[in-house]
Protein backbone atom coordinates (compact mmCIF):
# COMPACT_ATOMS: atom_id res chain seq x y z
CA UNK A 1 0.00 0.00 0.00
CA UNK A 2 2.82 2.36 0.84
CA UNK A 3 4.81 1.56 -2.26
CA UNK A 4 4.89 4.31 -4.84
CA UNK A 5 5.03 2.58 -8.21
CA UNK A 6 6.08 4.28 -11.43
CA UNK A 7 3.77 4.07 -14.43
CA UNK A 8 3.99 5.45 -17.94
CA UNK A 9 0.98 7.38 -19.17
CA UNK A 10 -0.19 5.66 -22.37
CA UNK A 11 -3.55 7.30 -22.94
CA UNK A 12 -5.56 10.26 -21.71
CA UNK A 13 -9.33 10.03 -21.79
CA UNK A 14 -11.23 12.91 -23.34
CA UNK A 15 -14.49 12.05 -21.62
CA UNK A 16 -12.80 11.55 -18.24
CA UNK A 17 -10.12 14.19 -17.71
CA UNK A 18 -9.49 12.87 -14.17
CA UNK A 19 -8.34 9.46 -15.44
CA UNK A 20 -5.44 8.18 -17.53
CA UNK A 21 -4.42 4.77 -18.72
CA UNK A 22 -0.94 3.83 -17.49
CA UNK A 23 1.46 0.98 -18.05
CA UNK A 24 3.12 -0.43 -14.92
CA UNK A 25 5.59 -3.21 -15.65
CA UNK A 26 3.32 -4.39 -18.48
CA UNK A 27 0.06 -4.08 -16.53
CA UNK A 28 -2.25 -1.48 -18.13
CA UNK A 29 -4.88 0.07 -15.90
CA UNK A 30 -6.77 3.31 -15.46
CA UNK A 31 -5.61 5.51 -12.61
CA UNK A 32 -6.78 8.86 -11.27
CA UNK A 33 -4.65 11.89 -12.18
CA UNK A 34 -6.80 14.50 -10.43
CA UNK A 35 -4.01 15.32 -7.93
CA UNK A 36 -1.74 16.38 -10.81
CA UNK A 37 -4.24 18.65 -12.51
CA UNK A 38 -1.66 21.43 -12.79
CA UNK A 39 0.94 19.25 -14.48
CA UNK A 40 -0.55 18.87 -17.99
CA UNK A 41 0.26 15.18 -18.43
CA UNK A 42 0.82 13.69 -21.86
CA UNK A 43 1.33 10.14 -23.12
CA UNK A 44 4.95 9.17 -22.50
CA UNK A 45 5.10 11.02 -19.16
CA UNK A 46 5.93 9.03 -16.03
CA UNK A 47 4.07 9.30 -12.75
CA UNK A 48 4.49 7.82 -9.28
CA UNK A 49 1.29 6.01 -8.32
CA UNK A 50 -0.09 5.39 -4.85
CA UNK A 51 -3.25 3.29 -4.44
CA UNK A 52 -4.62 4.23 -7.84
CA UNK A 53 -3.70 7.93 -7.75
CA UNK A 54 -0.79 9.63 -9.49
CA UNK A 55 0.90 11.62 -6.74
CA UNK A 56 3.86 13.11 -8.58
CA UNK A 57 5.29 13.43 -12.03
CA UNK A 58 8.80 12.00 -12.40
CA UNK A 59 11.33 11.82 -15.20
CA UNK A 60 12.03 8.64 -17.11
CA UNK A 61 15.40 8.07 -15.47
CA UNK A 62 13.88 8.17 -12.00
CA UNK A 63 11.07 5.88 -13.16
CA UNK A 64 13.57 3.31 -14.45
CA UNK A 65 15.63 3.49 -11.27
CA UNK A 66 12.51 3.11 -9.14
CA UNK A 67 11.36 0.12 -11.21
CA UNK A 68 14.75 -1.57 -10.87
CA UNK A 69 14.52 -1.05 -7.17
CA UNK A 70 10.96 -2.36 -6.90
CA UNK A 71 11.70 -5.40 -9.02
CA UNK A 72 14.61 -6.10 -6.66
CA UNK A 73 12.45 -6.07 -3.52
CA UNK A 74 10.44 -9.03 -4.77
CA UNK A 75 7.26 -10.13 -3.05
CA UNK A 76 5.97 -6.77 -1.87
CA UNK A 77 6.11 -5.39 -5.42
CA UNK A 78 4.62 -8.60 -6.87
CA UNK A 79 1.71 -8.23 -4.43
CA UNK A 80 1.26 -4.58 -5.37
CA UNK A 81 1.23 -5.42 -9.10
CA UNK A 82 -1.26 -8.25 -8.54
CA UNK A 83 -3.52 -5.86 -6.64
CA UNK A 84 -3.22 -3.30 -9.44
CA UNK A 85 -4.08 -5.96 -12.00
CA UNK A 86 -7.31 -6.63 -10.10
CA UNK A 87 -8.15 -2.93 -10.00
CA UNK A 88 -10.92 -1.64 -12.23
CA UNK A 89 -11.03 2.06 -11.55
CA UNK A 90 -13.65 3.92 -13.53
CA UNK B 1 19.43 -14.88 0.59
CA UNK B 2 20.41 -11.66 -1.11
CA UNK B 3 23.34 -9.77 0.29
CA UNK B 4 24.65 -6.30 0.22
CA UNK B 5 27.05 -6.73 -2.63
CA UNK B 6 24.19 -7.58 -4.94
CA UNK B 7 22.99 -4.07 -5.43
CA UNK B 8 24.20 -2.42 -8.55
CA UNK B 9 26.21 0.41 -7.17
CA UNK B 10 28.15 -1.35 -4.46
CA UNK B 11 31.28 0.60 -5.39
CA UNK B 12 29.53 3.93 -5.07
CA UNK B 13 28.13 2.73 -1.78
CA UNK B 14 31.63 1.90 -0.51
CA UNK B 15 32.81 5.36 -1.55
CA UNK B 16 29.91 7.05 0.26
CA UNK B 17 30.53 4.87 3.29
CA UNK B 18 34.15 6.05 3.36
CA UNK B 19 33.03 9.68 3.19
CA UNK B 20 30.59 9.06 6.03
CA UNK B 21 33.30 7.38 8.12
CA UNK B 22 35.62 10.35 7.53
CA UNK B 23 33.04 12.65 9.14
CA UNK B 24 32.76 10.65 12.37
CA UNK B 25 34.22 12.37 15.40
CA UNK B 26 36.29 9.89 17.39
CA UNK B 27 34.44 8.73 20.48
CA UNK B 28 31.09 10.17 19.42
CA UNK B 29 28.04 7.95 18.91
CA UNK B 30 25.42 8.89 16.32
CA UNK B 31 21.78 7.81 16.24
CA UNK B 32 19.58 8.58 13.27
CA UNK B 33 15.94 7.62 12.96
CA UNK B 34 14.51 6.60 9.62
CA UNK B 35 10.89 7.58 10.02
CA UNK B 36 9.48 5.64 7.10
CA UNK B 37 8.83 1.88 7.00
CA UNK B 38 9.89 1.80 3.34
CA UNK B 39 13.34 2.95 4.42
CA UNK B 40 13.46 0.29 7.14
CA UNK B 41 12.73 -2.27 4.43
CA UNK B 42 15.63 -1.04 2.26
CA UNK B 43 18.02 -0.93 5.21
CA UNK B 44 17.42 -4.55 6.18
CA UNK B 45 17.09 -5.81 2.63
CA UNK B 46 20.49 -4.47 1.65
CA UNK B 47 22.17 -4.72 5.02
CA UNK B 48 23.02 -1.01 4.90
CA UNK B 49 24.03 -0.93 8.56
CA UNK B 50 26.99 -3.12 7.65
CA UNK B 51 28.27 -0.31 5.44
CA UNK B 52 28.25 2.21 8.25
CA UNK B 53 30.88 2.87 10.89
CA UNK B 54 30.08 1.22 14.21
CA UNK B 55 29.46 4.60 15.81
CA UNK B 56 26.37 5.19 13.63
CA UNK B 57 23.15 3.47 14.65
CA UNK B 58 19.94 3.56 12.64
CA UNK B 59 16.76 3.58 14.68
CA UNK B 60 13.51 2.50 13.09
CA UNK B 61 10.63 4.91 13.46
CA UNK B 62 6.84 4.81 13.51
CA UNK B 63 6.26 5.32 9.77
CA UNK B 64 4.43 2.09 9.05
CA UNK B 65 0.72 2.94 8.92
CA UNK B 66 -0.45 -0.62 9.44
CA UNK B 67 1.82 -0.96 12.48
CA UNK B 68 0.38 2.01 14.34
CA UNK B 69 -3.33 1.07 14.08
CA UNK B 70 -4.47 0.32 17.63
CA UNK B 71 -6.39 -2.87 18.37
CA UNK B 72 -9.54 -0.99 19.29
CA UNK B 73 -9.79 0.47 15.77
CA UNK B 74 -9.46 -2.99 14.21
CA UNK B 75 -12.26 -4.14 16.54
CA UNK B 76 -14.39 -1.16 15.46
CA UNK B 77 -13.81 -1.97 11.79
CA UNK B 78 -14.81 -5.60 12.35
CA UNK B 79 -17.90 -4.38 14.23
CA UNK B 80 -18.84 -2.35 11.12
CA UNK B 81 -18.11 -5.28 8.82
CA UNK B 82 -20.53 -7.45 10.82
CA UNK B 83 -23.49 -5.09 10.51
CA UNK B 84 -26.25 -6.22 8.15
CA UNK B 85 -25.72 -5.57 4.42
CA UNK B 86 -22.19 -4.23 4.88
CA UNK B 87 -19.29 -4.88 2.54
CA UNK B 88 -16.02 -3.84 4.17
CA UNK B 89 -13.17 -3.10 1.77
CA UNK B 90 -9.52 -2.81 2.67
CA UNK B 91 -5.96 -2.75 1.38
CA UNK B 92 -4.42 -6.23 1.55
CA UNK B 93 -1.86 -5.05 4.15
CA UNK B 94 -4.62 -4.66 6.71
CA UNK B 95 -6.09 -8.17 6.48
CA UNK B 96 -3.88 -9.83 9.09
CA UNK B 97 -3.59 -6.96 11.56
CA UNK B 98 -4.84 -8.39 14.83
CA UNK B 99 -7.66 -6.85 16.84
CA UNK B 100 -8.52 -8.13 20.31
CA UNK B 101 -10.61 -10.87 18.74
CA UNK B 102 -8.93 -11.71 15.47
CA UNK B 103 -8.17 -9.88 12.26
CA UNK B 104 -10.12 -9.12 9.07
CA UNK B 105 -9.15 -12.53 7.73
CA UNK B 106 -10.77 -14.24 10.73
CA UNK B 107 -13.92 -12.10 10.52
CA UNK B 108 -14.14 -12.94 6.83
CA UNK B 109 -13.92 -16.67 7.59
CA UNK B 110 -16.72 -16.20 10.14
CA UNK B 111 -19.03 -14.76 7.50
CA UNK B 112 -18.37 -11.01 7.33
CA UNK B 113 -18.00 -9.73 3.75
CA UNK B 114 -14.53 -8.17 3.72
CA UNK B 115 -12.86 -7.65 0.36
CA UNK B 116 -9.35 -6.60 -0.58
CA UNK B 117 -9.04 -3.65 -2.95
CA UNK B 118 -6.11 -1.90 -4.58
CA UNK B 119 -7.58 1.57 -4.41
CA UNK B 120 -10.43 3.36 -2.60
CA UNK B 121 -11.78 3.95 -6.11
CA UNK B 122 -12.23 0.18 -6.46
CA UNK B 123 -14.22 0.30 -3.25
CA UNK B 124 -16.39 3.03 -4.73
CA UNK B 125 -16.98 0.86 -7.76
CA UNK B 126 -18.16 -1.98 -5.51
CA UNK B 127 -20.63 0.51 -3.97
CA UNK B 128 -21.92 1.39 -7.44
CA UNK B 129 -22.40 -2.26 -8.31
CA UNK B 130 -24.13 -3.10 -5.03
CA UNK B 131 -26.70 -0.36 -4.43
CA UNK B 132 -28.50 -2.49 -1.82
CA UNK B 133 -25.33 -2.84 0.30
CA UNK B 134 -23.48 -0.37 2.46
CA UNK B 135 -19.88 -0.30 1.30
CA UNK B 136 -17.20 0.91 3.72
CA UNK B 137 -13.57 1.59 2.93
CA UNK B 138 -11.03 1.00 5.72
CA UNK B 139 -8.99 4.15 5.18
CA UNK B 140 -5.47 3.87 6.59
CA UNK B 141 -2.13 5.47 5.93
CA UNK B 142 -0.17 8.66 6.29
CA UNK B 143 -0.37 11.67 3.98
CA UNK B 144 0.50 9.47 0.98
CA UNK B 145 -2.90 7.76 1.04
CA UNK B 146 -5.09 10.40 2.73
CA UNK B 147 -5.53 12.42 -0.50
CA UNK B 148 -6.77 9.26 -2.27
CA UNK B 149 -9.44 8.69 0.37
CA UNK B 150 -10.45 12.37 0.21
CA UNK B 151 -10.62 12.34 -3.59
CA UNK B 152 -12.78 9.22 -3.47
CA UNK B 153 -15.23 10.87 -1.06
CA UNK B 154 -15.41 13.88 -3.39
CA UNK B 155 -16.06 11.55 -6.32
CA UNK B 156 -18.80 9.70 -4.40
CA UNK B 157 -20.45 13.02 -3.58
CA UNK B 158 -20.22 14.28 -7.17
CA UNK B 159 -21.73 11.04 -8.48
CA UNK B 160 -24.45 10.95 -5.84
CA UNK B 161 -23.38 7.57 -4.44
CA UNK B 162 -25.09 7.26 -1.08
CA UNK B 163 -24.07 3.76 0.03
CA UNK B 164 -20.35 4.50 0.36
CA UNK B 165 -18.42 5.65 3.41
CA UNK B 166 -14.89 5.56 4.76
CA UNK B 167 -13.75 4.45 8.21
CA UNK B 168 -11.08 7.08 8.59
CA UNK B 169 -7.86 6.04 10.33
CA UNK B 170 -5.51 8.37 8.53
CA UNK B 171 -2.61 9.57 10.64
CA UNK B 172 -0.22 12.46 10.21
CA UNK B 173 3.51 12.06 10.53
CA UNK B 174 4.58 15.36 12.11
CA UNK B 175 2.91 14.88 15.54
CA UNK B 176 4.44 11.39 15.76
CA UNK B 177 7.91 12.79 15.14
CA UNK B 178 7.27 15.48 17.74
CA UNK B 179 6.13 12.83 20.26
CA UNK B 180 9.37 10.95 19.66
CA UNK B 181 11.43 14.13 20.06
CA UNK B 182 9.65 14.83 23.36
CA UNK B 183 10.10 11.27 24.61
CA UNK B 184 12.76 11.00 27.33
CA UNK B 185 13.72 7.46 26.27
CA UNK B 186 15.58 8.36 23.18
CA UNK B 187 18.40 10.67 22.18
CA UNK B 188 18.57 11.14 18.43
CA UNK B 189 21.07 13.08 16.34
CA UNK B 190 18.91 13.50 13.26
CA UNK B 191 16.21 12.14 11.02
CA UNK B 192 15.98 10.49 7.64
CA UNK B 193 12.72 12.04 6.42
CA UNK B 194 10.00 10.00 4.71
CA UNK B 195 10.22 10.25 0.91
CA UNK B 196 6.67 9.64 -0.23
CA UNK B 197 4.87 11.44 2.59
CA UNK B 198 7.00 14.43 1.68
CA UNK B 199 5.77 14.40 -1.93
CA UNK B 200 2.45 15.46 -0.37
CA UNK B 201 3.44 17.65 2.61
CA UNK B 202 6.72 18.96 1.18
CA UNK B 203 9.72 19.83 3.36
CA UNK B 204 8.49 22.89 5.25
CA UNK B 205 6.53 21.05 7.99
CA UNK B 206 9.82 19.57 9.24
CA UNK B 207 11.43 22.96 9.83
CA UNK B 208 10.51 23.04 13.54
CA UNK B 209 12.67 19.94 14.05
CA UNK B 210 15.74 21.81 12.85
CA UNK B 211 14.78 25.14 14.40
CA UNK B 212 13.30 24.19 17.78
CA UNK B 213 15.02 20.89 18.48
CA UNK B 214 18.29 21.55 16.69
CA UNK B 215 18.19 18.25 14.80
CA UNK B 216 18.93 17.90 11.08
CA UNK B 217 16.46 16.13 8.80
CA UNK B 218 17.08 14.95 5.25
CA UNK B 219 14.18 13.79 3.06
CA UNK B 220 15.41 10.63 1.39
CA UNK B 221 14.68 8.37 -1.55
CA UNK B 222 14.27 4.63 -1.24
CA UNK B 223 17.27 3.14 -2.98
CA UNK B 224 20.31 2.07 -0.97
CA UNK B 225 22.42 4.90 -2.40
CA UNK B 226 19.71 7.44 -1.55
CA UNK B 227 19.85 6.38 2.06
CA UNK B 228 23.65 6.42 2.27
CA UNK B 229 23.69 9.82 0.59
CA UNK B 230 21.15 11.09 3.14
CA UNK B 231 23.21 9.78 6.04
CA UNK B 232 26.21 11.55 4.54
CA UNK B 233 24.20 14.78 4.37
CA UNK B 234 23.16 14.39 8.02
CA UNK B 235 26.75 13.75 9.08
CA UNK B 236 27.97 16.75 7.12
CA UNK B 237 25.43 18.99 8.85
CA UNK B 238 26.55 17.74 12.25
CA UNK B 239 30.22 18.14 11.34
CA UNK B 240 29.57 21.73 10.27
CA UNK B 241 27.37 22.46 13.27
CA UNK B 242 24.24 23.00 11.19
CA UNK B 243 20.70 21.73 11.76
CA UNK B 244 18.61 22.19 8.66
CA UNK B 245 15.95 20.49 6.59
CA UNK B 246 17.50 19.23 3.36
CA UNK B 247 16.03 17.34 0.45
CA UNK B 248 18.04 14.46 -0.99
CA UNK B 249 15.04 13.20 -3.00
CA UNK B 250 14.56 16.27 -5.19
CA UNK B 251 13.86 13.93 -8.13
CA UNK B 252 10.45 13.32 -6.62
CA UNK B 253 9.85 15.60 -3.62
CA UNK B 254 8.97 19.25 -4.31
CA UNK B 255 9.86 21.60 -1.45
CA UNK B 256 6.24 22.75 -1.17
CA UNK B 257 4.67 19.31 -1.61
CA UNK B 258 1.52 18.66 -3.64
CA UNK B 259 -0.79 21.61 -2.94
CA UNK B 260 -3.78 20.01 -4.64
CA UNK B 261 -3.43 16.91 -2.45
CA UNK B 262 -3.24 19.07 0.68
CA UNK B 263 -6.25 21.03 -0.44
CA UNK B 264 -8.48 17.96 -0.96
CA UNK B 265 -7.43 16.53 2.42
CA UNK B 266 -8.40 19.85 4.00
CA UNK B 267 -11.73 19.93 2.17
CA UNK B 268 -12.88 16.49 3.32
CA UNK B 269 -10.99 15.92 6.59
CA UNK B 270 -9.98 17.72 9.75
CA UNK B 271 -7.58 16.96 12.59
CA UNK B 272 -8.88 14.88 15.49
CA UNK B 273 -8.18 16.33 18.95
CA UNK B 274 -6.24 13.15 19.71
CA UNK B 275 -5.77 9.63 18.37
CA UNK B 276 -4.30 6.48 19.82
CA UNK B 277 -1.23 5.05 18.10
CA UNK B 278 -0.39 1.48 18.77
CA UNK B 279 2.51 1.37 21.13
CA UNK B 280 2.87 5.15 21.31
CA UNK B 281 -0.38 5.91 23.13
CA UNK B 282 -2.52 9.00 22.58
CA UNK B 283 -0.98 11.77 20.49
CA UNK B 284 -2.68 15.17 20.13
CA UNK B 285 -3.82 16.28 16.68
CA UNK B 286 -2.16 13.27 15.10
CA UNK B 287 -4.94 11.87 12.92
CA UNK B 288 -7.69 12.89 10.54
CA UNK B 289 -11.46 12.43 10.65
CA UNK B 290 -14.16 13.22 8.12
CA UNK B 291 -15.59 16.74 8.41
CA UNK B 292 -19.20 17.15 9.44
CA UNK B 293 -20.05 18.54 6.01
CA UNK B 294 -19.27 15.06 4.61
CA UNK B 295 -20.95 13.20 7.50
CA UNK B 296 -22.89 10.85 5.21
CA UNK B 297 -19.54 9.48 3.95
CA UNK B 298 -18.21 8.93 7.47
CA UNK B 299 -18.56 5.34 8.68
CA UNK B 300 -17.86 6.46 12.25
CA UNK B 301 -21.02 8.56 12.23
CA UNK B 302 -23.06 6.06 10.18
CA UNK B 303 -22.41 3.03 12.36
CA UNK B 304 -21.89 4.33 15.92
CA UNK B 305 -18.79 2.20 16.47
CA UNK B 306 -18.13 0.98 20.03
CA UNK B 307 -14.79 2.81 20.22
CA UNK B 308 -13.53 0.68 23.09
CA UNK B 309 -9.85 1.10 23.83
CA UNK B 310 -7.98 -2.21 23.98
CA UNK B 311 -4.58 -2.46 25.60
CA UNK B 312 -1.81 -4.03 23.51
CA UNK B 313 -0.94 -7.63 24.41
CA UNK B 314 1.44 -7.63 27.36
CA UNK B 315 4.04 -9.77 25.63
CA UNK B 316 4.19 -7.43 22.64
CA UNK B 317 6.82 -4.68 22.65
CA UNK B 318 5.83 -3.03 19.38
CA UNK B 319 5.63 0.30 21.19
CA UNK B 320 9.30 0.20 22.09
CA UNK B 321 10.17 -0.95 18.57
CA UNK B 322 8.09 1.84 17.00
CA UNK B 323 9.81 4.43 19.18
CA UNK B 324 13.15 2.94 18.29
CA UNK B 325 13.97 2.07 21.91
CA UNK B 326 14.23 -1.64 21.12
CA UNK B 327 15.57 -3.37 18.05
CA UNK B 328 13.12 -5.99 16.71
CA UNK B 329 15.11 -8.99 17.91
CA UNK B 330 15.28 -7.56 21.41
CA UNK B 331 11.52 -8.07 21.82
CA UNK B 332 10.72 -11.05 24.05
CA UNK B 333 8.41 -12.74 21.54
CA UNK B 334 10.27 -11.92 18.31
CA UNK B 335 10.57 -14.96 16.07
CA UNK B 336 9.13 -17.30 18.68
CA UNK B 337 5.51 -16.52 19.59
CA UNK B 338 5.41 -13.68 17.06
CA UNK B 339 6.18 -14.44 13.40
CA UNK B 340 4.79 -13.09 10.10
CA UNK B 341 2.51 -16.16 9.93
CA UNK B 342 1.08 -15.65 13.41
CA UNK B 343 1.82 -12.03 14.32
CA UNK B 344 1.10 -10.81 17.84
CA UNK B 345 2.20 -7.28 17.14
CA UNK B 346 1.62 -5.08 14.13
CA UNK B 347 5.33 -4.58 13.42
CA UNK B 348 5.40 -8.21 12.34
CA UNK B 349 2.38 -7.90 10.03
CA UNK B 350 3.31 -5.40 7.35
CA UNK B 351 6.35 -6.04 5.14
CA UNK B 352 7.32 -2.48 6.10
CA UNK B 353 7.16 -3.23 9.79
CA UNK B 354 10.60 -3.32 11.36
CA UNK B 355 10.07 -6.80 12.82
CA UNK B 356 8.80 -8.35 9.58
CA UNK B 357 11.58 -6.72 7.57
CA UNK B 358 14.16 -8.05 9.99
CA UNK B 359 12.54 -11.48 10.19
CA UNK B 360 12.17 -11.87 6.42
CA UNK B 361 15.71 -10.89 5.59
CA UNK B 362 16.98 -12.75 8.67
CA UNK B 363 20.37 -11.11 8.52
CA UNK B 364 22.94 -11.18 11.22
CA UNK B 365 23.63 -7.50 11.53
CA UNK B 366 26.61 -6.37 13.50
CA UNK B 367 24.51 -5.79 16.65
CA UNK B 368 23.14 -9.28 16.48
CA UNK B 369 26.58 -10.75 15.97
CA UNK B 370 27.88 -8.79 18.92
CA UNK B 371 25.03 -9.98 21.03
CA UNK B 372 25.42 -13.57 19.94
CA UNK B 373 29.12 -13.61 20.65
CA UNK B 374 28.70 -11.94 24.03
CA UNK B 375 26.64 -14.79 25.47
Amino acid sequence: MCLGIPGEVVELMDDRPDLAKVDVSGVRRAINIGLLENEKLEPGDWVLIHVGFALSKIDEEEAKAALDFLEGIGQAYADELAALADSKIE
Amino acid sequence: MRFVDEFRDAEKAQALAAQIAALCEPGRQYKFMEVCGGHTHTIYKHGLEDYLPESITLVHGPGCPVCVIPMGRVDDAIFIARQPDVIMTSFGDMMRVPGSNGAFFDANAQGADIRMVYSPLDSLKIARQNPDKRVVFMAIGFETTAPSSAMTVLRAKADGIENFSIFCNHVTIIPAIKAILDSPDLRLDGFIGPGHVSTVIGCRPYEFIARDYGKPLVCAGFEPLDLLQSIYMLMLQLAEGRSEVENQYTRVVPWDGNLKALQVIGEVMELRPYFEWRGLGFISHSALRVRESYASFDAERQFLVPGVRVADPKACQCGEVLKGVLKPWECKVFGTACTPETPIGTCMVSPEGACAAYYNFGRFTRERVKEATRT
